[in-house]
C-alpha cells in the first residue's frame, strides 16, 4: 500500500549529516569561526588607520591627544569653550525634554483615544498636532520658533533664551513621535480588558487609569527608550539657534585649531551618554521578549 | 412585590444589516436562574453584552428593575454596577494581584474604604479555597482557578444579577467541573443568573428556564425538562440531537 508519507522507494537509510561546508561553524568549530572573523575585522580596522596613505593624517587630525585635552579643558585664551562643558548643557535640555515629552506626550496619546464628548475639539486639535510636528523636519522647527516666538512679543516668553526655544522646539516635536509610541501601547492591550472594566462599573476615565494605561506602559518603554536616544542626540540640534553646546564647542575648536579632535572628544562625550541608555534599553527588550516567550508555552 | 429583575422586550439588534437578535423577550426574575443555550453565533453573547449596555440595541426595550435602560438619563456605568459580568476568557487583570483584582471594582467605583472591601474579598476568595492566593498575579493561576476568581471578582460588587457568557468554553475539560461547581453552588444560594452556555447537563441540571436561541431568534423557552425532553420546535430538537 502506497500513502501520501511514504519516503522514496530506496532501502538506505536518508541522509541527514551535515555538509563539509557546513560543518565547519558547527559545535567547537563555531568559536574558532567567531574569533577568525573578529581577529579579520579588526586587522582591517588597523590596516585602514595604519598602513594606508592617508592613515596617519587621519590619527593625527581626529586622535590627536595634544587637541583631545584642549577639547576636554577648553581655552579660554582663544575663546574655545570645553566640549566637557558643553555636554552638561545638552545633558540639563535632555532631562528637561524627557520630563516634558513623557507628560505632553501621555497627554496627546490620551486625548486622542478616548471618546468623551467634552474632548471632541481637542482630539481633532491633537491629531493635527500630531500630524504636524511628525511631518516637519526638527531643523525648521526649531529655527521657526527660536526666531519666531521672540518676534511674537509674547512677553517674558519673548525674551528667554535660546536653550529655552530649543527646549520648546524639541518638546514640541518629540511630543508629537512619543505619543504615537504611547498610541500603539494603549491600543495594544487587548479589548476584553476594557470590557472587564467597564462591566465593573468604572468610568471611562477609571478604565484608562487603572486598567489600560498600566498595562500600556510596560509595552512602551523599550520604544519610548527609543525615541530618548535619539532626543539625546538631538539636543546637539539647538545650537542651531546659538545655544553652544558640545557640538557647537567643539566646531567651533576645530574651527580655531584645524583639528577634529575636538568632534572625537565631543562624539566620545555622546557615545559615553546613550550607549548606557542603548544597553538598558537593549536589556529590556530582551527581558520583555523572554517573559513574553516564557508565557506562550 | 414585582420581582422581575431583568426583563427584555421584543429586542432587536443589528451588526450592519445583519440582525443578530430578532424579537427576543426574555424575563428573568429574582433568585432565578436561565440558561441561554444554542449554536455559536446563534446570538447568546451579544444578548448578554446588550443587556448591560455594551451593546445598543436597535428595537426593543430592555428594563432593570422596572427600569427603562433606553431611558437617555440612564448613566450606563452605574446600570453596571448591579450586573456582574463574567467572560468566555476571564479577562482578570494580569497587572494586579488577585486580591486587588477584585477589590478594584468596590474601590474604584462604589468608593468603598479598601480595608472593608479587603475584608469581604478575602471572604469570597475563602469561598472559593484561593485565601492563600491572594497575594499572586492571574497568569500563576490554572484556568479554572482564574475563571473562579472572575466569578467572584464580579460579585464583589453584590451585583444584583450575574451575566456569563459561556464561562467554561475556555477552558481544558478537566478544569470544567470546579468552575460549573461554583455555578452551582451560587444557585443554590438564591444567585439571579442569566447563563450563556454550552455545557446542557448543567443546564438541565441548574437552570429554572432554558431559552433556546436559533439565528437571533427566542425559538423555545421553559423548564429544563420541557425543553430538553419534549421540545416544541424541530429547531431545538434538531440543536439537542447535534450537542447530545
Amino acid at each position: 500500500m502506497s500513502s501520501d508519507t511514504d519516503a522514496p522507494a530506496s532501502d538506505a537509510p536518508p541522509q541527514l549529516f551535515a555538509s563539509r561546508r557546513r560543518l565547519i561553524f558547527k559545535g567547537r568549530n563555531g568559536l574558532v569561526a567567531s574569533l577568525t572573523s573578529s581577529a579579520a575585522l579588526v586587522a582591517v580596522i588597523l590596516l585602514i588607520l595604519f598602513a594606508t596613505a592617508g592613515g596617519q593624517s587621519f590619527r593625527f587630525y581626529f586622535f590627536n591627544p595634544h587637541f583631545l585635552w584642549i577639547a576636554l579643558r577648553g581655552d579660554p585664551v582663544k575663546a574655545v569653550s570645553s566640549v566637557l562643558g558643553g555636554i552638561v548643557t545638552n545633558i540639563w535640555i535632555f532631562l528637561l525634554c524627557e520630563v516634558l515629552v513623557l507628560f505632553f506626550g501621555l497627554v496627546i496619546a490620551w486625548v486622542r483615544i478616548t471618546t468623551t464628548p467634552l474632548l471632541v475639539p481637542f482630539r481633532l486639535l491633537a491629531t493635527v498636532y500630531a500630524d504636524i510636528f511628525r511631518g516637519i523636519p526638527f531643523v525648521l522647527v526649531i529655527y521657526i520658533v527660536g526666531y519666531g516666538i521672540p518676534q511674537l512679543s509674547l512677553g517674558a516668553l519673548s525674551n528667554e533664551s535660546p536653550a529655552v526655544y530649543g527646549c520648546i522646539a524639541l518638546t514640541l516635536t518629540y511630543s508629537a513621535y512619543v505619543s504615537e509610541v504611547y498610541r500603539a501601547g494603549l491600543h495594544s492591550v487587548p479589548h476584553g480588558q476594557i470590557l472587564a472594566a467597564r462591566s465593573l462599573g468604572l468610568t471611562q476615565y477609571a478604565t484608562m487609569r487603572r486598567v489600560v494605561l498600566p498595562q500600556a506602559v510596560r509595552t512602551v518603554i523599550p520604544p519610548l527608550l527609543n525615541d530618548f536616544i535619539s532626543l539625546q542626540k538631538d539636543t546637539a540640534l539647538v545650537s542651531l539657534i546659538g545655544v553652544v553646546e558640545t557640538s557647537r564647542a567643539a566646531q567651533i575648536g576645530q574651527e580655531t585649531y584645524f583639528n577634529g579632535s575636538f568632534l572625537t572628544m565631543s562624539a566620545l562625550l555622546f557615545l559615553a551618554m546613550t550607549i548606557p541608555m542603548t544597553r538598558f534599553t537593549d536589556h529590556l527588550i530582551d527581558r520583555d521578549r523572554e517573559k513574553r516567550l516564557a508565557g506562550a508555552q | 412585590m414585582n420581582d422581575e429583575v431583568l426583563k427584555m422586550t421584543s429586542v432587536v439588534k443589528r451588526f450592519a444589516h445583519h440582525e443578530v437578535l430578532r424579537d427576543v423577550s426574555l424575563t428573568l426574575h429574582r433568585h432565578e436562574v436561565v440558561c441561554l443555550i444554542g449554536a455559536s453565533g446563534s446570538g447568546k453573547s451579544t444578548l448578554l453584552r446588550c443587556a448591560n449596555l455594551l451593546e445598543t440595541i436597535d428595537g426593543g426595550d430592555i428594563e432593570l428593575f422596572g427600569q427603562s435602560l433606553l431611558d437617555p438619563r440612564i448613566d450606563p456605568d452605574l446600570v453596571r454596577r448591579h450586573m456582574g459580568t463574567v467572560f468566555q476568557s476571564f479577562n482578570l487583570f494580569p497587572h494586579l494581584s488577585v486580591l486587588e483584582n477584585i477589590a478594584l471594582g468596590p474601590v474604584r467605583a462604589l468608593k468603598r474604604p479598601f480595608d472593608d472591601v479587603r475584608d469581604e474579598a478575602m471572604a469570597l476568595l475563602a469561598r472559593i479555597g484561593l485565601q492563600d492566593r491572594a497575594r499572586e498575579f492571574p497568569d500563576r493561576l490554572s484556568g479554572g482557578q482564574q475563571q473562579r476568581v472572575a466569578i467572584v471578582r464580579s460579585l464583589a460588587m453584590r451585583p444584583s444579577l450575574l451575566l456569563l457568557d459561556e464561562v467554561t468554553s475556555a477552558l481544558d475539560p478537566t478544569l470544567v467541573g470546579e468552575v460549573l461547581d461554583l455555578l452551582t453552588d451560587l444557585a443554590t444560594s438564591g444567585t439571579t443568573m442569566l447563563i450563556a452556555t454550552h455545557e446542557m447537563s448543567f443546564a438541565r441540571d441548574v437552570a429554572h428556564q432554558v431559552a433556546f436561541l436559533d439565528n437571533g431568534v427566542l425559538v423555545e423557552q421553559g423548564p429544563p425538562d420541557q425543553v430538553f425532553e419534549r421540545p416544541r420546535h424541530d429547531a431545538t430538537r434538531v440543536f439537542l440531537e447535534r450537542v447530545r
